[in-house]
C-alpha cells in the first residue's frame, strides 16, 4: 500500500503547564486538500506547526510519506509552510523572495529565475518580480507567500489561515484559486481555519479540532450533515439542539437532535404556508412539526434566519430564502405563532457528550 | 455670540488652552523658541566660532591669537606628517573601536534579545546600562589599573606566558570599546528584537539552516541597527582626549592634540578640533545610505 503523505501518532504538545495538543492521530493522503479547523486555542496551529518542524511534540510520532521524521529540522523536512501574516522577507525583492528556497537548495541562477517567474505568473503575478513585500497589497503578499512555498515542488503545503487577514471578496475569491492550484500542481494541502465555511467549500476532507483533540474527520457533507459529537454540531454550521424534553416531544425518543436551520420550513400556524403555499397541506408522518413563537427575525439580505420559541420549550433556527418576501415583510413576523416542519431524515441524533 | 459668551465662563487658563488650540503658529513658536535659541546660539554659534578662529593664526612670542585671516593652520594640517599620521591614527582607533564594539555586541545583543526569557530582558538591557551610570573617569581609571604593569590584564594572562598591553594604542583601543559598547549593544538588540520570529521560522522552512538563515534574513535586516550603533561608537571615539591620555601612554589622537594646543595656538587647535566634524559628517553621509539613521 501507498505511504501516506502524512501520518500523527498519538501527537501530543505541552507548553509548560497548558496542554495545546493531547493524543492526535490523523492521517492525510497524497494529493488531498485537508483542513484542521477549529476556534482559536484548540491545537490546531500547534500541529501544523509539529508538522513543519516549528515546534518538538512533547509525545507522538510524525511521519511524512512513510519517513519518520520526528526529530527532524524544518530545514531537513520536504514541506513548506504559507504563515498566516505571510513573513516575507521585507529586505529582499518580490523575486528574491520566491526564488530563496531555490538558492538555499543551490539550484542555478539562471534556473532560479526561470523557475521563480514562472511560479509568479502561477499566481497571477507576472511583473511583480522587481518590486518589494512592503509595496503589495494584502492579497498580493498573500500569492507572493503561496509562490514562495510552492516553487520548490514540495510534498506537502501547509496553510495557517493564509486567508485570514483579508477581506470577504479577496478571501472568496482566493478560495476559489488555492483549490484551482491545488488541482493544478496535485500536492498535498494542509489547510488550518477557524472559518467552517472557508473549510466546507475548500476541503476534500476537514478534522474538527477542539481542545486539543481531533472531534471528528471527514468529508464536509459528512461533517456538516452527520456531526458526530455536540461539538462539531453546534461549530460547523448554526447549533440548533433539541433535547430532553423538547427532544421527547418532537422526535418522540430521548436524546440530543440536530436540525440544520435551512431545512426547516416556517409555516403560518393556520396550516397556510407562509412561503411555499402548495406545500400546505404536508402533514406525513416522514415529517416533523412543532409550533412556536418567532422570537426575532435576522434579515440577512440573500436569507432570513427565525428565531423562533418551541411551545414544548427549546429554541429553533431555522433560514428562509427570500424568494418572494422583503425585509419589511419579514419583520412584521416577529411575535407572530408559526409553525416548523422538516422532513424526519434532517434530524439526526448527537451523540451525548462522553 | 455664544461662543464668547461659554469662553466667559471658562476659567483663564481653559480659555488659554482654547486660544492655542485655535492658533497652531502660536502653539509651535512657543514650543520650539527655547531650544532654537540655545540650538542657534550655543550650540551653532559655538560651531561657527570654532570654524571662524580655524582661520586666525597666533602670535609665536607670546602666543596671542592674531586675528587675521589666513589658511596655514589648514595647510600645516595636511602637508606637516605629524598631523597627517596623528588624523589618520584617531580614524583609525575609531575604526577599530567601531568593528571591536560590533564583534561584541552582536553575540550579547543576540543573547538578550532572542535567547533570554522574556521576563529577564528588561533586567539585562538595565545591566547593559549600567555602566553607563558610572563616572567615565571612575572607568577609565579602573582600565589604568588593569592595565597597569603586574596589574590584573598582567596577571590573569601570564599563566599563559603573555603579558598584558600595557599603556598604549592598544589599551586606548580597549577601554574605548568598553566605555561604548552599551551604545552598540542596545541598537542592535533593539533591531534583533523586532525581528518577526516567523521570518526565522519560514527561512529554515524554505530549508535554510542556521548560519544561512543569520547571513541572508538575521544580518540584512539588523545590519542598519548596527550601522546607527557605529554611529555612536565611532563619533566618541574620534572626540574622545581624556582615556589615551590616561591609558594611551604616549598616542597621539585627534582629541589630546587639541587639548595640548588649546593654550599655545588656539586656531590651530580648532583647526584640528574641526577634522572630526568634517570626518563625522561624510561618516554619517556614508551611514544614511545604509538606512541607518532612520532606526536611531
Amino acid at each position: 500500500m501507498e505511504a501516506k503523505a502524512i501520518r500523527l501518532q498519538g501527537l501530543r504538545k505541552s507548553f509548560g503547564d497548558t496542554t495545546a495538543v493531547s493524543g492526535v492521530d490523523l492521517e492525510i493522503a497524497d494529493g488531498e486538500f485537508f483542513s484542521m479547523l477549529g476556534p482559536s486555542g484548540s491545537g490546531k496551529t500547534t500541529v501544523l506547526r509539529m508538522i513543519a518542524g516549528f515546534e518538538s511534540p512533547t509525545a507522538g510520532r510524525i511521519e511524512l510519506a512513510g519517513q519518520d521524521v520526528t526529530g527532524l529540522a524544518p530545514f531537513e523536512r520536504d514541506v513548506h509552510t504559507v504563515f498566516q501574516d505571510y513573513a516575507l522577507f521585507p529586505h529582499m525583492t518580490v523575486e528574491e523572495n520566491v526564488a530563496y528556497g531555490l538558492k538555499v537548495r543551490k539550484v542555478k541562477k539562471a534556473e532560479r529565475l526561470v523557475r521563480a517567474r514562472k511560479a509568479l505568473a502561477d499566481v497571477r503575478l507576472e511583473g511583480f518580480g522587481r518590486r518589494r513585500p512592503g509595496q503589495l497589497s494584502g492579497g498580493q503578499r498573500q500569492r507572493v507567500a503561496l509562490a514562495r512555498a510552492l516553487v520548490g515542488r514540495p510534498r506537502v503545503l501547509l496553510l495557517d489561515e493564509p486567508l485570514g487577514a483579508l477581506d470577504l471578496k479577496l478571501r472568496e475569491q482566493m478560495q476559489v484559486e488555492l483549490k484551482a492550484i491545488q488541482r493544478e500542481v496535485g500536492i498535498t494541502f494542509v489547510f488550518v481555519t477557524h472559518d467552517q465555511e472557508e473549510a466546507l467549500t475548500m476541503s476534500d476532507r476537514i478534522a474538527v479540532f477542539h481542545q486539543g483533540r481531533i472531534e471528528q474527520v471527514g468529508t464536509p457533507a459528512e461533517i456538516y450533515e452527520r456531526p458526530a459529537t455536540p461539538f462539531v454540531a453546534g461549530f460547523v454550521g448554526t447549533s440548533n439542539l433539541l433535547d430532553g424534553q423538547s427532544a421527547q416531544q418532537v422526535v418522540g425518543a430521548p436524546g440530543t437532535y440536530s436540525i440544520r436551520p435551512e431545512k426547516i420550513r416556517v409555516l403560518k400556524e393556520s396550516a397556510e404556508s407562509a412561503e411555499c403555499a402548495d406545500s400546505a397541506e404536508v402533514t406525513e408522518p416522514e415529517h416533523s412539526t412543532v409550533t412556536g413563537t418567532v422570537a426575532e427575525v435576522v434579515y440577512l439580505g440573500d436569507a432570513t434566519r427565525f428565531l423562533v420559541d418551541l411551545d414544548v420549550g427549546g429554541r429553533l433556527t431555522a433560514l428562509q430564502q427570500n424568494l418572494e418576501t422583503s425585509s419589511e415583510d419579514v419583520a412584521a413576523l416577529r411575535g407572530t405563532r408559526v409553525r416548523l416542519q422538516w422532513h424526519r431524515r434532517h434530524t439526526f441524533q448527537v451523540p451525548d457528550p462522553r | 455670540m455664544t461662543t464668547t459668551a461659554q469662553a466667559a465662563g471658562r476659567s483663564p487658563v481653559r480659555r488659554l488652552a482654547g486660544t492655542l488650540h485655535r492658533r497652531p503658529r502660536l502653539r509651535l513658536s512657543l514650543l520650539l523658541t527655547a531650544p532654537l535659541l540655545w540650538l542657534a546660539v550655543l550650540y551653532l554659534g559655538s560651531l561657527a566660532v570654532l570654524f571662524v578662529s580655524a582661520f586666525w593664526t597666533t602670535d609665536s612670542f607670546t602666543s596671542e591669537v592674531v586675528k587675521v585671516w589666513s589658511t596655514d593652520n589648514f595647510h600645516q594640517l595636511f602637508t606637516l606628517p605629524v598631523y597627517r599620521q596623528v588624523i589618520l591614527r584617531s580614524i583609525g582607533v575609531a575604526l577599530a573601536v567601531t568593528v571591536l564594539c560590533a564583534a561584541i555586541a552582536f553575540p550579547i545583543a543576540f543573547y538578550t534579545a532572542r535567547i533570554a526569557r522574556p521576563e529577564r530582558r528588561p533586567l539585562l538591557v538595565v545591566a547593559i546600562l549600567t555602566p553607563l551610570w558610572a563616572s567615565y573617569l571612575v572607568k577609565v581609571y579602573a582600565w589604568r589599573l588593569i592595565l597597569s604593569q603586574g596589574g590584573l590584564a598582567d596577571w590573569v594572562l601570564k599563566p599563559l606566558g603573555l603579558s598584558g598591553p600595557g599603556y598604549g594604542l592598544v589599551a586606548a583601543i580597549i577601554a574605548l570599546t568598553y566605555l561604548w559598547l552599551p551604545y552598540m549593544i542596545l541598537p542592535i538588540h533593539a533591531a534583533l528584537e523586532q525581528l518577526p520570529a516567523n521570518l526565522l521560522d519560514a527561512s529554515a522552512d524554505l530549508g535554510a539552516g542556521a548560519a544561512r538563515t543569520f547571513r541572508s534574513v538575521v544580518l540584512p535586516m539588523v545590519l542598519p541597527s548596527v550601522a546607527a550603533g557605529s554611529v555612536f561608537t565611532f563619533s566618541l571615539s574620534l572626540g574622545d582626549y581624556i582615556t589615551v591620555q590616561i591609558v594611551g601612554g604616549k598616542t597621539q589622537l585627534i582629541g589630546n592634540v587639541v587639548y595640548s594646543n588649546i593654550e599655545l595656538n588656539l586656531p590651530m587647535a580648532a583647526a584640528l578640533g574641526t577634522v572630526p566634524v568634517v570626518v563625522i559628517v561624510v561618516y554619517l553621509l556614508a551611514m544614511r545610505r545604509t538606512g541607518a539613521l532612520s532606526s536611531l
